[in-house]
């Protein structure tokens, strides 16, 4: 039996006479990655944001890590990680002042802060710059950083925004050596991302098209139903027909 | 006929002298698409900013146009055109009148080089009347371009212009350099895509502040110094760590729906790994040597 | 010339637009000039005054009569001497003494003039001063109905001269001080802060960038983006006079022309600091805390408009100097409420150029036409 971690039923969001997510059904499976793909302004952060307990629904279910996103938004934060290429970790704060301040907003305690801390620098093999400000540090540590601290409670699912824009293909791919360690783990993984080779490591995704979900299968099932040959073919074939531009 | 000529450039910044660009050269041709492929930090934003006369280099010597970039910089301000990393419109005007705006300082209009953005703003038209700012990303880079182009440049800068883009708005956008390609407009791009590179009629391979490679696509990929295999079977992760754990002297990553793997020695036997392979139940198992793609060169000169 | 018409067009674009902006620009002048002339005049209304009556005469039960018979004051019929005056005052209880002379009626009826002396806190000056033209007010009155009465045979009209003495603050900042204020720090802060975030902010969106690179010329944008708040300024300026002038009853009592030329000056010294901030700083944070910090606080302090100069260390009235809001404000209390000419502000001008040239050729020595 499948543990859904995520369940939606024809969840809306509109802003005024604008719906910007518009009646979305789908689950996400316990230690799956999915991956959450869409043109820009199709709704694919409005979604994010209602999943995260950030934004009411207008209308709809949706329940995430078996809580409901309507009434217990607050208790939705600890039980999920959060990162995106645009904020993850102060810049101006060193690599255990980072892990130390988000283990302290999840209320780990001292001693597991300091388990943890080294555990992770550890793994990362970032003894040497423990102590340097994150700002230092190359892109693609930043990147692992940030992922490792957005996991350091172990939260049941963690969504990823874009978390690898912008950096260059070994350091890709070590990510997503963490992304696969860490749904090995049980952790699932919620990611959207522009580079299309990162949507076939993900066990199943959808495509948005102007709010609504077009397409949601594994990358092979895609493939074989858009008869496409990779998956930049079947996402430009959906969104090309794309009406809103935002 | 040389557009661009960049010599030995540097730039560094700061007390702690942090090297941005490195003594990089490369030239470009006239007419040509030239792209600058690397990820954030590699110092493309400084090599530009450099060759756009808004920063000063450190060393070395560029020109655009046969003009030098510290001494001729008011000359060159009056042919290129530049699109910045960030989005560089205001918000607060519309899609008409940034236009309008940008026409007017560039001492031009809108009507004289139509043709030129045709193409572009006849995608803009239904939204004229929209501000900038509540455009999506992909309609913000049309019109940065259409602003950038509206004085009909002969060189044309642009930094990261498909950056946080989706891929039907890059392709677009890419089908664009193309047509303003044909009309002899010489265009510099930078991109942290490597599936961009192949668009371009020669890629400079950048990273930590130096150029790895200068080339055209097709003679990187025809110096990949291996033989490059991919393999596929129903789990990614399975595979790629039963392929790891084979043998040290393999380097395996995944690639889409693939891994790509290329050996450190040439003696090892590829029919011994498929046997391998199938023992640990990967039946139906795909593999075969693959085409190197601009990524995999990437990768390869990286590790380098 | 075309560009730069395009440019200050676009720069009013970015100004109307936003309306949280437009509403403090123009919403400001008019709020803080209400509050001010709300507040005073809350506070003048049966205030308690002493008469130290030496006359006991008619003439002086009549004066007495009348200002009790105003709503603004309340005769207290406390005794009090002379010399006991001050220790009353220290204490609080009361704003303002009238001593009406011994020979009061004699003077009226001998000299056709008399004067009487008002003695007023003033340590509160503002209320001081209003007082103290209130009263003159019903003084004028009554010397008016004398006059009326006493008309039939042509004699010289009768005159009842208020002599004043402010007592703690004897050169008294007058409560109409706070216009020239009003003016100086609203000035201020669309000049200085609204021209300096106005232009950084194109750093930080990088349409800089691409300005930088365009044929026009790098400093012409920095004029243009002066432009719209010059003109913005101006309006303010304006409104605050029409409110004075036709609210608070505040006349002009100089040249129209000289203040409004006074206020340009004043506006292009402003520009010129909101330039030179918008130079060095990078982001619109910083210049906004440079300019409330560097400029607004300093206004508020230095300019006479709150504090009054003359009772500060020596080291702060010289500091007060190199504030162009310190010699503005002479200039509009000199022109607006004082009504002299430019003889009587000349130096307070050459201050206001000396400072505003300093501005800008440091600007344009700090000018650069490439990125940081």
């Amino acid at each position: 039996m499948k543990e859904e971690v995520i369940i939606t039923e024809g969840l809306t969001k509109k802003f005024g006479n604008f719906t910007a997510v518009d009646n979305i059904t789908f689950t996400v499976n316990k230690g799956e990655i999915f991956g959450f793909l869409g043109a820009n302004g199709a709704g694919k952060t409005t979604a994010m944001r209602m999943l995260c307990g950030l934004s009411k629904p207008t209308s709809g279910k949706a329940t995430v890590a078996g809580i409901d996103v309507y009434s217990q938004a607050e208790k939705i934060k600890s039980n999920i990680g959060y990162m995106s290429q645009k904020f993850s970790l102060y810049e101006d704060l060193t690599v255990l002042e980072n892990i130390k301040f988000f283990g302290g907003i999840y209320k780990l305690s001292d001693s597991r802060i300091k388990t943890k801390s080294e555990e992770l620098v550890h793994r990362l093999s970032l003894e040497p710059q423990a102590n340097k400000l994150v700002g230092s540090l190359p892109q693609g540590w930043k990147q692992k950083l940030a992922f490792s601290v957005a996991i350091l409670h172990e939260p049941k699912i963690v969504f990823l925004d874009e978390p690898t824009g912008g950096v260059d293909p070994l350091a890709r791919r070590q990510f997503w050596d963490l992304i696969y360690e860490a749904a090995g783990n049980g952790i699932t993984i919620f990611i959207t991302t522009h580079y299309m080779d990162e949507a076939e490591y993900c066990n199943r995704l959808s495509i948005m098209v102007d709010g609504r979900i077009e397409a949601l299968d594994s990358p092979g099932a895609l493939k074989q139903k858009y008869e496409a040959a990779n998956m930049d073919e079947v996402f430009y074939r959906l969104a090309r027909g794309a009406k809103r531009a935002e | 006929m040389e557009a661009v000529v960049v010599k030995g450039i540097s730039k560094h910044y700061g007390k702690d002298r942090f090297v941005a660009v490195d003594n990089v050269s490369f030239t470009v041709n006239k007419g040509e698409i030239f792209g600058i492929i690397g990820p954030d930090g590699a110092g493309k934003t400084s090599l530009f900013r450099v060759l756009t006369t808004l920063l000063l280099p450190d060393g070395g010597e560029a020109m655009v146009d046969g003009l030098d970039v510290v001494k001729d910089f008011k000359q060159i301000r009056q042919t290129i055109g530049y699109m910045p990393g960030k989005f560089s419109l205001y918000q607060d005007l519309t899609v008409e009148e940034n236009l309008n705006f940008f026409a007017t300082v560039f001492k031009t209009t809108i009507k004289e080089n139509y043709h030129l953005i045709k193409d572009i703003y006849v995608q803009l038209e239904p939204f004229k009347d929209r501000r900038a700012g509540k455009l999506s990303g992909g309609m913000k880079q049309k019109l940065a371009l259409s602003c950038a182009l509206i004085h009909k440049p002969t060189v044309l800068f642009l930094d990261e212009p498909t950056t946080g883009v989706d891929p039907v708005s890059r392709k677009e956008f890419w089908q664009m350099l193309k047509k303003l390609k044909n009309e002899g407009i010489t265009i510099l791009v930078s991109t942290p895509y490597m599936d961009e590179a192949t668009l371009c009629d020669r890629i400079a391979l950048m990273q930590k502040s130096e150029i790895l490679a200068i080339e055209t696509p097709q003679a990187i990929i025809d110096s990949f110094p291996k033989e490059l295999y991919k393999a596929k079977s129903v789990s990614t992760p399975a595979l790629l760590n039963d392929i790891k754990a084979w043998s040290d002297d393999i380097y395996a990553y995944p690639f889409g729906e693939n891994v790509h793997f290329t050996f450190q020695k040439e003696s090892i036997n590829v029919e011994e790994l498929r046997t391998y392979l199938y023992e640990k139940e990967h039946h139906n198992l795909e593999m075969e040597p693959d085409i190197p793609s601009i990524e995999d060169c990437f990768i390869h000169l990286l590790r380098a | 010339m075309k560009q730069f018409g395009a440019f200050v067009k676009k720069e009013f674009a970015h100004v109307f637009r936003d309306r949280r902006t437009l509403l403090i620009l123009f919403g400001m002048p008019i709020m803080q000039i209400l509050i001010f002339g709300f507040a005073l005049s809350n506070e003048i209304k049966n205030t308690q005054l002493v008469v130290i009556d030496k006359a006991k005469d008619q003439a002086s039960h009549k004066l007495i009569n009348r200002i009790d018979a105003s709503s603004y004051f309340e005769v207290s019929n406390i005794m009090l001497e002379e010399k006991d005056i001050e220790e009353v005052f220290e204490k609080g209880k009361l704003k303002l003494v009238l001593i009406i002379p011994a020979e009061f009626n004699l003077m009226l009826a001998h000299d056709k003039k008399a004067s009487v002396q008002l003695i007023a806190d003033a340590s509160d000056p503002n209320t001081a001063n209003l007082l103290k033209n209130y009263l003159a007010a019903i003084l004028q009155d009554y010397q008016a109905e004398l006059n009326g009465i006493g008309n039939g045979i042509g004699t010289e009209s009768i005159n009842i001269v208020p002599q004043t003495r402010m007592l703690y603050n004897p050169q008294l900042r007058s409560a109409h001080n706070f216009v020239p204020g009003v003016m100086a720090l609203v000035l201020m802060l669309v000049c200085v802060m609204m021209t300096a975030i106005t232009i950084v902010r194109e750093k930080e969106t990088g349409t800089m960038e691409v300005l930088l690179i365009s044929p026009f010329k790098p400093w012409l944008v920095i004029i243009a983006k002066a432009v719209p708040y010059l003109v913005l300024s101006l309006v303010n300026v304006t409104t605050i006079v029409l409110l004075s002038v036709f609210v608070l009853q505040l006349p002009v009592n100089g040249s129209l022309f000289l203040l409004f030329a006074e206020s340009t000056l004043f506006i292009i010294t402003c520009l010129g600091i909101g330039i030179f901030i918008s130079i060095k700083t990078n982001s619109q944070l910083i210049a906004m805390l440079i300019s409330l910090i560097g400029m607004l606080l300093p206004t508020i302090l230095f300019s006479g408009f709150m504090f009054p100069l003359e009772n500060m260390p020596a080291v702060l009235q010289w500091i007060a100097n190199i504030i162009p809001a310190r010699w503005y404000y002479v200039i509009v209390k000199s022109v607006m409420i004082k009504g002299l000419g430019f003889s009587a502000i000349y130096l307070e001008t050459l201050a206001l150029v000396v400072i505003a040239a300093f501005f800008y050729a440091l600007s344009i020595k700090n000018f650069k036409v490439r990125l940081a």
